[in-house]
């Protein structure tokens, strides 16, 4: 009895175990696949180390699933999986979108060898890949990517330095008139005629900004005529090294000019490294102390049109120089004078009248040459291309693009 | 020697940072970073030089009683307060270790409740001085002012929905002429090629003056007239 009683029980188990395995299995369609079917897989993956870099990155290239934009299309990006050669668990790294056929994992360790697949998803599920070659990534010594731009460069640099040579050996070079420098010395006599001090500006950007380093040159130059004509300049900055900085250049602008008794710390002051405190401090000033002349030299941003506003309100002239283009329209229409960009690098070798300094200026129009050819050449054979289609055309147009782009 | 130092240091680190461009390589390669690093830590020690300026410059004008003084006043005050504030982390919820910006800290109760609705204010005093600016540049005294008032009339129109009703009734061959379209025509092709015209002569510009600095030809920075 108890034999039958096991017999049948033992039958019963068995029974109900087929029984649940054939509900708990996902239905099968009529033709046996499953109802979600996965996007095939991407195929020939190739991995190597990201060419011209510092290291840590590794460049993933693969052919697109048969099933991306076409067959099923059902794959909607590629995800990248890595892991460390010889270890079977795969991480992922990142997520491309559909069509995107390449990625750099930029979190390797150099000389560390690591290997990667490729999985084709629909969002849900997903077609992993053959495992790729192993791969590691290392430091290059040459960034390729860069030719052109130092063949570019060496050219404007090789002009600037022969035009340097050029004018220490004698020669004549001519430079056109900057009329907002050559109205700095009225400038400073109208504020001593007047009795009022001059406000210099040398933007709201600390010394790494090459703006502020042109705009404290420029100070030296203005800081000398000043110290000649006997007035007070007054400088709120709003970096604690552009004080400093200042300081020193206009002391030694008062010791050239033989004054350097009249010399004072106090001409040079911080106020604030924020930008509208610094803004509403130095509107305060401009309102209290109605200087006759105030000089915007360096970069600025939404500070440079209330400035020049509340300058022009009390009757200053103003003499503006930035190279923010945004900001510059705001110095035109409120300033009576405004150097443009590239003027204001030029005006402190222009005020200085030295040859060697002027030559670099010569030097800038081999530069400007080069990039008024390159963009006659680059409109030409892009039209032709478009009119045309010829694959000449096409040819100078993809070269000229490698050209000017550096990334 | 004093200036000597200064145009050698600004000689190797100009070349440095140049060369560190085509070298990716180790050590070139975080060159740029380094040095900007360098520059923040030296940036730091220098905040106290203009701190104590400042408290020099206002504690003068009180003790001497100068015009305006009482502006002085709030000044140290705010500066004094704000740094007690932020240095000793008062009323903030996670104690002298917390986040110097923690909601509740009396240092961002300053900076919410005062210094941001201050900031704002003077930010807002833009928008009047945009109109009178606008009022000067906008007189058509030249044919260049003409121009720019034209410009700049379409640009007003097509950047509101008024510019859109004026001329939505346009055929599709006059596309071109619905306010709008004219309006991000002249920002994208106009506009811009004068902006890139402005930052080409910008880069030569740093170009030049870069190697003026290099080469030690420029000396302005350092008081100098490079003789």
């Amino acid at each position: 009895m108890l034999r039958l009683f096991s017999v049948i029980l033992i039958f019963l188990l068995i029974t109900g175990f087929v029984f649940c395995q054939e509900i708990t299995h996902p239905p099968e369609t009529e033709s046996g696949m499953p109802p979600y079917p996965k996007p095939a897989a991407p195929t020939n993956i190739s991995v190597k180390d990201n060419p011209s870099d510092g290291g840590g990155k590794i460049l993933i290239t693969w052919e697109l699933s048969p099933d991306d934009g076409a067959g099923k299309n059902n794959v909607v990006g590629y995800e990248i999986l890595r892991a460390l050669e010889g270890d079977t668990v795969f991480t992922p790294v990142g997520l491309v979108s559909v069509g995107v056929n390449r990625y750099i994992d930029t979190g390797t360790d150099d000389h560390v060898t690591y290997i990667y697949k490729v999985v084709a998803t629909d969002g849900i599920t997903g077609s992993a890949s053959d495992i790729s070659l192993p791969v590691h990534s290392y430091q290059q010594w040459i960034n390729f990517n860069l030719g052109f731009l130092f063949i570019i460069g060496a050219l404007i640099c090789g002009a600037v330095i022969y035009f340097i040579y050029q004018a220490k050996g004698g020669r004549k070079l001519f430079i056109r008139k900057i009329a907002g420098l050559e109205a700095i010395d009225d400038a400073v006599g109208r504020a001593t005629e007047m009795g009022r001090p001059v406000l210099f500006i040398p933007g709201i950007r600390d010394m790494d900004d090459v703006q502020t380093i042109a705009g404290i040159t420029i100070l030296g130059r203005v800081a000398r005529t000043i110290a000649e004509y006997d007035i007070k300049i007054n400088m709120p900055v709003s970096r604690s090294i552009v004080m400093t900085t200042a300081r020193e250049t206009i002391k030694e602008a008062y010791a050239s000019a033989g004054r350097i008794d009249e010399y004072s710390d106090d001409f040079v002051y911080y106020l604030t490294d924020e930008q509208f405190g610094y803004v509403a401090a130095v509107d305060g000033i401009m309102v209290r102390d109605r200087p006759a002349t105030c000089f915007y030299m360096g970069s600025f941003f939404a500070e440079s049109l209330i400035f020049a506003e509340t300058g022009n309100s009390i009757g200053a002239i103003q003499i503006a120089g930035t190279a923010m283009p945004a900001q510059l329209p705001f110095f035109f229409v409120a300033c009576d004078y405004t150097l443009i960009g590239e003027e204001l690098f030029a005006a402190s070798a222009y005020l200085s009248g030295e040859p060697k300094q002027l030559g670099s200026l010569k030097g800038q129009d081999v530069g400007k040459f080069i990039a008024m050819a390159a963009i006659c050449i680059g409109v030409f054979v892009a039209t032709m291309y478009s009119l045309t289609g010829v694959g000449f055309f096409e040819v100078i147009h993809d070269l000229m693009i490698r050209m000017f782009t550096f990334n | 020697m004093k200036r000597q130092i200064p145009l050698i240091i600004t000689a190797i680190v100009g070349t440095v940072l140049v060369v560190s461009v085509f070298i990716p390589h180790d050590p070139f390669g975080r060159l740029g970073e380094n040095f900007s690093v360098y520059f923040d830590i030296i940036a730091v020690f220098a905040f106290i030089l203009g701190g104590g300026n400042l408290i020099r410059i206002h504690g003068n004008r009180i003790y001497r009683k100068s015009k305006n003084w009482q502006f002085s006043i709030v000044t140290i005050v705010g500066f004094i307060v704000t740094l007690i504030a932020g240095a000793f982390k008062i009323g903030n919820p996670g104690g002298i270790q917390g986040d110097v910006a923690a909601p509740g800290s009396l240092f961002t109760l300053i900076y919410d409740n005062i210094f941001t609705p201050l900031q704002a204010t003077m930010f807002s005093i833009l928008a009047f001085f945009v109109a009178s600016a606008s009022y000067r540049a906008f007189r058509a005294k030249s044919r260049e002012a003409t121009i720019l008032l034209i410009a700049a009339f379409i640009i007003l129109l097509g950047r509101t929905p008024i510019g859109d009703y004026i001329t939505f009734w346009l055929p599709g061959w006059l596309n071109f002429f619905h306010i709008p379209i004219l309006a991000n025509w002249i920002m994208a092709i106009p506009n811009l090629a004068g902006q890139r015209a402005i930052m080409i002569g910008i880069s030569l510009g740093v170009v030049s003056m870069s190697l003026r600095l290099i080469l030690g030809i420029e000396r302005g920075y350092i008081g100098s007239e490079g003789k």
